[in-house]
């Protein structure tokens, strides 16, 4: 029993993650998810019900650092903006995300 | 002195120290070398204009100035770094990942950036924007991946050695196909700070090299807490070529994977591997590990999840291109990841998988309790041939099967080669695991394989 995927939420799922997709990919995803999603399909046979979740493998807990700063480990403004494509007056230039009009 | 390209790491150390030849001409032979075969290979993505000064500056270090080539999703300051995807074609970081802070203070010398597949998604290198890599060995078939550059790099003798990261086979498996070895520490055991994340609770950089001897001495210099990675362990690093030579008498070797279908071909290989051991004094045994079949269901969602989450930075505002640029693979990953990790599917998938990583971990946990080392095949077969991977989107997983069990766990674990078929010159490579932290104990019964039998390459007389 496999799960079905429509195209509608294929589409949806690449609005979520802000990834552009052609109609075409989208066709081709949903194969794709439905392979996937075959796959994992048998986590439902395992008994999961007295077990609980790993997140983390190493077994430390709480990792903390001192609240100071670290010089080492700083950018000029100059290194920040280096790989920008669009910067004025040492800002970042971003996309226009609310519509004025 | 010629060929000076083909020695391994140990061979160069003890040459230089003994002034056989000067770094500077060992790492000029290299660069003739990869000249001669990357434009048909693509192994580099990268030569480091600046190798030649860098072997002079390191030569009186440890690493005397060794061309190490360098898996492309590992930042290095000032040199392109583009984890093969076009969204980073153009970005130079502004710093060093630890590993190579590490590495440079050793005395190694970047020769180049390596191919993987783009985000590291994949086990072919054939999702590389940059196009595939080609295996060394035999150009027909594929290198593996991801770091199938780094393994290709290797075999192709275009580098003393080289560094590699493994997410779920990522490092041992491009190096099972490749005729190399590779080995993936301990999740934690090597900081991941400044090496683009791909799935951050089980990657894990490390060295892919000509022997295990080579693994010992480059794992020496990457091994360590590291404050800006806080999954990195405190506790203390051996020196991992002190359990180079050492007996494996009595040692209890689990033998896995006996009865998963689909092994038939590699099996053999890995029962005489298993004699062999026997021959040294381990006591070996086959042993039933829960179905692996599982845990690429439970790496799946994991590793989907945390890719969504982590690429969700490459805007294209503060560096690299914008995210139209993402090739399919990743595209598919990301969705996935969004699509499982969604209101009303999390549960179902996310927290299941991570219930049944739990399960994983208490399964190796009874195993170990009987069994010093675990071993079985890295991969289910001799490398592939080249466009084969292409429109599967389960291949990377299908073909890591054996080594995603130890991967969502976080276990030590390193390939060697087991069996050279001279028809095809394809190998097969051996996998064995340790408990945690006990990438020692992994060497121990590595080195000792290798020495014992003729399959690594560089060991023949």
């Amino acid at each position: 029993m496999t799960t079905q995927i429509t195209l509608q939420q294929v589409q949806h799922v690449a609005q979520l993650a802000n990834i552009p997709i052609s109609d075409i990919q989208a066709q081709n995803f949903v194969g794709a998810f439905e392979e996937t999603l075959g796959v994992i399909e048998n986590l439902k046979e395992v008994d999961t019900s007295k077990i609980e979740p790993t997140h983390q493998v190493t077994g430390l807990e709480n990792v903390m650092r001192e609240d100071v700063v670290d010089e080492q480990h700083m950018f000029s403004q100059a290194e920040a903006l280096a790989n920008a494509k669009r910067t004025s007056s040492g800002y970042f230039v971003v996309p226009r995300i609310l519509d004025n009009d | 002195m010629t060929n000076t390209h083909t020695m391994t790491l140990a061979q160069y150390l003890k040459g230089v120290a003994e002034k056989q030849f000067s770094p500077t001409e060992v790492t000029q032979a290299i660069q003739a070398e990869i000249s001669k075969v990357n434009t048909d290979l693509n192994i580099y993505l990268t030569e480091n204009e600046q190798a030649v000064q860098e072997t002079e500056a390191g030569s009186a270090q440890p690493l005397a100035g060794a061309a190490i080539a360098v898996k492309d999703n590992i930042s290095t300051k000032g040199m392109r770094t583009t984890a093969s995807s076009t969204v980073l074609d153009t970005f130079v970081p502004p710093y060093d990942a630890t590993i190579m802070t590490k590495l440079k203070a050793a005395g190694m010398s970047i020769i180049g950036k390596t191919n993987l597949d783009a985000w590291a998604h994949g086990s072919s290198t054939e999702t590389s924007q940059y196009g595939r890599t080609l295996n060394p060995r035999n150009p027909e078939h594929l290198p593996g991946g991801s770091s199938g550059g780094s393994a290709a790099a290797v075999a192709a003798d275009t580098c003393i050695a080289a560094i590699g990261t493994e997410t779920a086979g990522s490092i041992r498996q491009p190096a099972a196909w490749c005729g190399v070895v590779g080995l993936k520490p301990s999740y934690g055991r090597v900081s991941r700070s400044g090496v683009i994340a791909m799935a951050s609770s089980t990657d894990s950089p490390g060295p892919i090299t000509k022997t295990v001897e080579d693994a010992a001495i480059l794992l020496n210099y990457m091994a360590g807490h590291d404050k800006y990675d806080g999954t990195t362990s405190p506790q203390s690093v051996p020196d991992y070529t002190q359990a180079l030579g050492k007996s494996i008498k009595g040692l209890k070797v689990g033998l896995l994977y006996q009865d998963i279908a689909g092994l038939e071909v590699v099996n053999p290989h890995i029962q005489a591997a298993a004699k062999v051991l026997e021959e040294l004094g381990a006591v070996v045994e086959p042993v039933a590990a829960m179905d692996p079949h599982y845990a690429i269901s439970v790496y799946t969602v994991v590793q989907r999840g945390e890719v969504s989450s982590n690429l969700a930075r490459f805007d294209g505002i503060r560096y690299g291109n914008d995210r139209s640029f993402f090739g399919d693979e990743a595209k598919r990953r990301i969705m996935l990841g969004t699509y499982t990790l969604s209101k009303g599917y999390a549960d179902q998938y996310y927290t299941t998988a991570q219930k049944v990583r739990t399960a994983f971990m208490q399964d190796f946990q009874k195993l170990f309790s009987n069994y010093d080392v675990l071993i079985s095949a890295t991969s289910p077969s001799f490398a592939k041939k080249i466009g084969v991977s292409e429109n599967a989107a389960m291949f990377g997983e299908l073909e890591d099967m054996l080594l995603e069990p130890s991967s969502i766990t976080g276990l030590p674990g390193i390939n060697v080669p087991c069996f050279h078929d001279t028809t095809t010159n394809l190998f097969i490579g051996l996998n064995i695991m340790a408990p945690m932290w006990r990438e020692d104990q992994v060497i121990t019964v590595a080195d000792a394989y290798e020495k014992a039998t003729s399959w690594n390459t560089w060991r023949k007389v």
